[in-house]
């Protein structure tokens, strides 16, 4: 039985298609209209609801995400709260943030305004002090308007997240934080549609149901039910796992359990590898990174995706499990072919292990779209080097736009090695080396002379972005905290 | 309150007037109340439609095999367009249209059939199971090929003044280019929807997302072969238009018509987001070129400017939108003796159509790109070049299709934009900040925006509303408007409001309804206010005037010095509620309805001579956008953006302003990330938000400064307010001649960079790489 709160009521499903997004459930059998489909792809934001689950930061009783319904699974709901924008306003008197966006004029054709306001209000639970104007962007970088040019949004977001009031669901916190720890002791299947909450009871699953469909955030795998009208048949979904949720570290690697979702596993990793900023900031929009995963990621194995570059340049290994036995396999090794992995079909991805990188090594992660929020990489760059007195000691990459799999270079490597650093000589051998490094291919992100070309070039300004005397120099439009 | 200029006198416009009220739908937007067609609740028993897309380009249609389609789960019914059972042509005013398709298959994603099923999942996974046979055949797949083959939807047009080539010949400069520019996709975030209910023998309700209900109406009937009176359309909003609404929502609205009729039930047919990008036009992409004479101090002295607009398959609303294109070729600025012509080319892609601006940008752009070619040859500052060349009030006040343009406003606006924008100074420390930044350029440019108000189809230039007073003196009004956003429906309460004296609490402001207001034109043009405004106007005046006789009469007053204020009505030193005199106006027996009328005056083109005044008046604005950009790589950001926009009057200036931020923001996707790709075979690769790329919040500049240009229209438009949903669209080519601006830093200054649009971070590559010196 899958049991969530829908707003105040508790719902507990038996039965259900598992192919049903949030987004149909509300609209079809809930007729809770106020959440919209503006293109059943997770790229728009009119479709955004906001789930609360239990904290565990010991701070505040729940905490808020906002998630796209539209790629949204049911078995993701259960044991959380659902909130949908007819539930905001206390009887009569709207909510902060619905006030605001009223008083700001921020709403024209207001087709995209619920999932505005749905984003806004998540962002008006994150309890920080200070909401700025970058935090603001940042929450609503899911949420497209086409009427407004967004100023008035900006405005009536921060207005409302500098003078937060506790609201109604302040007061009810408590409260709905036992009745959803309650459900979460409960089971959470339903027939077609499992959630195992241990790596036994998803081994045992697996056995079971060979041929389902593993699932974490499904912000990629839904398209196959909404774009392509596929099914994904039965369904095992992988973040109810707790070993699945780990984020640890030892001595010497960072270990990220698979299916932790990317907004959590921002801070954490950032704080140790501060290079990677710009990729999180810049990957997808936050209502997304609130459920893809790192193990998702990287299963799909798309040539496009973000985060196995850095996994490659970052010489991670990647934890394959059958429930009996882990492999370790090197990223290196993992992509295989066209979405084609090393992972059997009997397995699944445990978790990523990142060696931490040493003192001396420089690590730059680059990403170039047409848009800077929300876009799919033309090409995305991730070098790690290490240096010693000036001396290229090694030099790893990782590319994503260029080929079939996400890949490396190798003969920056095989080039670059036991080099100065600092020689102007380095950067330019460096931009020959990777204008002909790869074959991208023309598409509708950007041609092959492009990505040949911006490769050479995001190697020209990661060299001047670390070469002594350079690193005062403007190099970036907009600058990455 | 603001300051008016030369501010016409005799205006009543109380105090509700000019007042920044929330829109009219505000609170139900936020809340998630506000319905849109999709929302509704259904009857009972209704279906859903699907459309089966072509895949091939052209193709003559050998067999269409739909058997798989129907033995599908759920599925009702199948149609073609031989259970078509009126006229098979929608086209809004040239043939070429065919609801599905007619024998020849003419682009990719033309729907071929419709399928109606139990669920819209179900009708949706039926419409990928037809299998086609077809025969290829060539297709026209750009401008260039449709002027090889001599292919276009209509013919040629021609604007020209005075012996153009002798006055080229005799510039002491002269300077060519050609640019591409390319087309928009709509992306209104409500995707193309309509819901038929049958009624009784052979009536029909339609609700649709349409921007032009009457012409929804009047196809739904063709279609069905029933007289108009029989097909009542309902429109209450739309979760976006901008012109993608205007004639292409009625396709949707015919094939569920004909489902629904055919199986007596109501059908609702709601494209998915992928089909809707590939199966509706876009604004049309341009290939435009001019050659330019001009003097050692940039004054033009003649110019020719040819322009072709991608027009798709069929005229649809083409030859209005090339027109418009001609119409804006000059901009702001008087081009001598000259020649501006304009194709109308054929190709096989979906038939391009409104979007706001309607061709108005891509003329427009070619006099700010000849401003910029100008400025670098003559090596003067682009802005100075832009100041020298506008219409002035003596020898050069009139267009090059001979409309007069009147006070030459755009000087002064120029002029307060420069000094509160610091133009000149920010450009100083521009110049300096980049001599000593070798990887990020900044880039400055100010440019103005003049464009013509009134539908050039002289026709369309008419409105009609219907106003009832009920007896508790609540009142509701009707017009033939539509409400996409843009916040019509709120200043026509504003404007019923003032007249009749009250708040506009007691307005309701209701769906437009083709049984209310008949024969009504698109709300388009930017005429959704002027227009239905005056209708609106004249309808609550002729109720006010029985009601100022009747209370006149009462009081033994004269009617002509009844005032209404605030609710009540005085007349001789007595006064009464509103609501009392309606009380005792309805026992006395007045009506209390009226229909109002509104037509332009004024206007009138010859196409013959390609002379007129097709404009009842020109809209102001001018902008100035700084851009940071990246030599590496082509990436910039836009960072501060200072806009003067001329409305006139403001009717409601937090609804002006909305449209004015929100119209630069569209034309800045336009002009830098929005690219449409079609691939080598004529298919649309960029047909969704993953691979379309609109502005995202991130792009919004963080500093953004909006004013309205204090001064009233000069013309009798409503409160001599002035429209504002296109105008504002253009002043995004300020962020264009930007980009163009930092790349020019690269070389010095010295040369003008080609850069065709949309100038993506990829596009800016290759411009600043042609400027690079050869190492």
């Amino acid at each position: 039985m899958i049991s969530f709160l829908l707003n105040q009521q508790q719902i507990d499903i038996t039965q259900i298609d598992p192919d049903t997004t949030v987004l149909n459930y509300l609209r079809e059998q809930c007729h809770l209209t106020g959440t919209k489909e503006g293109c059943a792809s997770g790229d728009c934001g009119a479709c955004t609801v906001v789930v609360a689950e239990p904290s565990d930061n010991g701070k505040e009783p729940l905490a808020y995400r906002a998630i796209n319904s539209c790629v949204t699974s049911m078995g993701a709901l259960h044991g959380k709260q659902l909130l949908t924008v007819e539930h905001l306003a206390d009887g009569q008197t709207l909510h902060p943030i619905q006030q605001a966006m009223v008083d700001h004029h921020a709403s024209q054709c207001g087709f995209c305004t619920p999932g505005f306001v749905m984003s806004a209000f998540a962002l008006y639970h994150q309890h920080s002090n200070n909401t700025n104007r970058d935090a603001v962007i940042d929450a609503l970088s899911g949420n497209l308007c086409r009427c407004t040019g967004y100023r008035p949004i900006i405005d009536a977001t921060l207005q409302a997240c500098q003078q937060r009031q506790p609201d109604k669901f302040t007061q009810q916190a408590e409260h709905t934080r036992q009745a959803l720890l309650n459900m979460q002791n409960q089971p959470g299947n339903v027939p077609g549609l499992y959630r195992p909450t241990t790596r036994s009871e998803l081994a045992a699953l697996k056995a079971a149901f060979p041929d389902a469909t593993l699932v974490a955030g499904s912000t990629d795998l839904a398209l196959t039910v909404t774009q392509q009208l596929g099914t994904l048949g039965d369904v095992i979904y992988l973040p109810s796992v707790v070993e699945l949720q780990r984020l640890q570290q030892t001595e010497d690697r960072l270990i990220i359990g698979s299916a932790v979702p990317l907004s959590t596993l921002h801070p954490w990793l950032v704080e140790r590898i501060p290079a990677l900023a710009e990729l999180f900031q810049r990957f997808a929009s936050l209502p997304i990174r609130n459920q893809a995963t790192l193990g998702g990621n990287i299963a799909n194995a798309s040539p496009i995706g973000d985060l196995p570059p850095v996994v490659l340049a970052l010489e991670g290994i990647v934890v394959l499990d059958d429930g009996t036995e882990q492999r370790r396999v090197p990223a290196s090794d993992f992509f295989q072919g066209y979405r084609k992995t090393a992972l059997l079909p009997t397995e699944w991805i445990d978790s990523i292990e990142i060696p931490l990188p040493s003192a001396n090594t420089v690590i730059g992660a680059y990403k170039i779209s047409k848009r800077h929020e929300d876009d799919i990489s033309a090409i995305c760059a991730v070098f790690a080097l290490t240096i010693e007195d000036d001396v290229i000691r090694q030099i790893s990459s990782g590319f994503g736009g260029v080929a079939a799999t996400p890949v490396q270079a190798k003969t920056l490597a095989a080039s670059l090695q036991g080099k100065s650093w600092t020689d102007k000589q380095t950067c330019e051998e460096g931009m020959q080396l990777l204008r002909v490094a790869f074959s991208p291919i023309d598409d509708v992100r950007g041609s092959a002379d492009y990505r040949k070309e911006s490769l050479a070039r995001v190697w020209k300004r990661f060299w001047l972005s670390h070469t002594p005397g350079n690193e005062t120099l403007p190099v970036r439009v907009i600058e990455h905290a | 309150m603001r300051k008016l200029i030369d501010a016409p006198a005799n205006q009543q416009t109380g105090d509700v007037i000019g007042k920044s009220q929330p829109h009219e739908s505000a609170i139900r937007q936020v809340t998630g109340q506000a319905r849109y067609v999709d929302d509704y609740v259904v009857p009972m028993g209704t279906y859903h439609a699907a459309v089966g897309l072509a895949t091939d380009t052209r193709a003559t249609l050998k067999g269409l095999d739909l058997e798989a389609v129907r033995q599908s789960p759920g599925v009702i019914d199948v149609i073609t367009i031989d259970d078509i059972p009126g006229q098979r042509d929608i086209a809004p005013v040239f043939d070429g249209d065919p609801i599905l398709v007619d024998g020849e298959i003419r682009f990719h994603g033309q729907p071929l059939f419709a399928v109606l099923a139990d669920t819209h999942r179900h009708a949706q996974q039926a419409a990928t199971k037809a299998r086609v046979v077809s025969e290829p055949l060539p297709p026209c797949l750009s401008v260039s090929q449709a002027h090889e083959q001599q292919r276009f939807v209509r013919p040629l047009h021609r604007m020209e003044r005075g012996d153009w080539q002798a006055g080229l010949e005799s510039s002491q400069h002269i300077a060519s280019a050609h640019l591409s520019i390319g087309g928009q996709e709509h992306m209104y975030l409500e995707g193309q929807v309509a819901l038929a209910i049958p009624d009784e023998e052979d009536r029909l309700l339609i609700h649709t997302s349409s921007q032009h209900p009457s012409e929804v109406q009047k196809l739904v009937a063709e279609v069905l072969d029933v007289p108009l009176n029989k097909v009542v359309v309902d429109m209450r909003r739309m979760g976006g238009g901008f012109g993608g609404k205007e004639t292409q929502a009625a396709q949707w609205a015919c094939l569920a018509a004909v489902l629904a009729r055919r199986n007596g039930r109501a059908v609702k047919l709601r494209l998915p987001r992928a089909q809707d990008m590939q199966a509706t036009g876009k604004r049309h992409p341009f290939e435009n070129g001019y050659t330019v004479g001009f003097d050692a101090q940039g004054l033009i002295q003649a110019c020719h400017v040819d322009i072709s607009g991608n027009c798709g398959i069929s005229a649809d609303l083409s030859d209005a939108i090339v027109d418009r294109a001609m119409f804006h070729a000059d901009n702001g600025y008087y081009l001598g003796d000259c020649l501006v012509e304009g194709h109308r080319c054929q190709t096989n892609q979906v038939s391009h159509t409104a979007f706001r601006g309607f061709g108005g940008p891509q003329g427009m752009i070619m006099a700010e790109a000849m401003m910029d070619r100008i400025a670098r040859t003559v090596q003067q500052d682009p802005l100075s070049v832009r100041k020298r060349n506008l219409y002035d009030a003596d020898a050069r006040s009139e267009t090059h299709y001979g409309m007069p343009v009147g006070k030459p406003l755009l000087a002064d606006l120029i002029e307060k934009l420069e000094h509160s924008s610091d133009y000149w100074q920010r450009r100083e420390a521009i110049t300096a900040f980049n001599q000593g930044s070798p990887v990020i350029k900044r880039g400055l440019a100010l440019t103005p925006v003049k464009f013509g108000i009134s539908f050039t189809a002289k026709h369309l230039n008419q409105a009609g509303a219907l106003v009832h007073v009920y007896t508790d003196g609540s009142v509701q009004v009707n017009h033939g408007g539509t409400e996409m956003g843009q916040g019509l429906h709120t200043k026509i309460a504003q404007i019923a409001a003032n007249e009749l004296g009250i708040g506009t609490d007691g307005i309701e402001v209701t769906a437009t309804r083709t049984d209310k207001v008949p024969n009504t034109s698109p709300t388009a043009a930017s005429s959704g206010t002027d227009i239905n405004g005056k209708a609106v106007q004249n309808a609550c005046q002729q109720i006010r005037q029985r009601l100022a006789e009747f209370y006149a009469a009462s009081v033994n007053g004269d009617a002509d010095t009844v005032v209404f204020s605030q609710g009540r009505v005085q007349c001789n030193g007595k006064s009464t509620t509103f609501q009392d005199l309606v009380q005792q106006a309805y026992i006395g027996r007045v009506s209390l309805s009226a229909s109002g009328f509104y037509k332009t005056p004024k206007i009138h083109y010859d196409r013959d001579t390609g002379k007129g005044r097709p404009f009842f008046y020109f809209a102001y604005g001018a902008a100035c956008s700084e851009v940071q950009l990246d030599v590496l790589t082509g990436e910039y950001k836009v960072t501060r953006v200072d806009i003067l926009h001329d409305v006139g009057n403001s009717i409601n200036p937090a609804i002006d302003r909305g449209q004015i931020e929100g119209g630069f923001i569209q034309g800045m996707g336009w002009l830098t990330t929005e690219e449409l790709r079609w691939n080598a075979d004529g298919k649309l690769d960029s047909n969704n938000p993953a691979t379309y790329k609109i502005p995202a919040i991130g792009d919004t500049p963080a500093i953004f400064n909006v004013d309205l240009y204090p001064r009233a229209n000069d013309e009798d438009s409503i409160y001599h307010s002035k429209a504002v949903g296109e105008p504002p669209f253009m002043l995004a080519i300020s962020v264009w001649c930007a980009i163009k601006d930092a790349i020019a830093s690269t070389a010095d200054y010295r040369h003008d960079p080609d850069l065709n649009t949309p100038a993506t971070p990829e596009q800016v590559l290759w411009a600043l790489k042609s400027l690079e010196e050869p190492s």
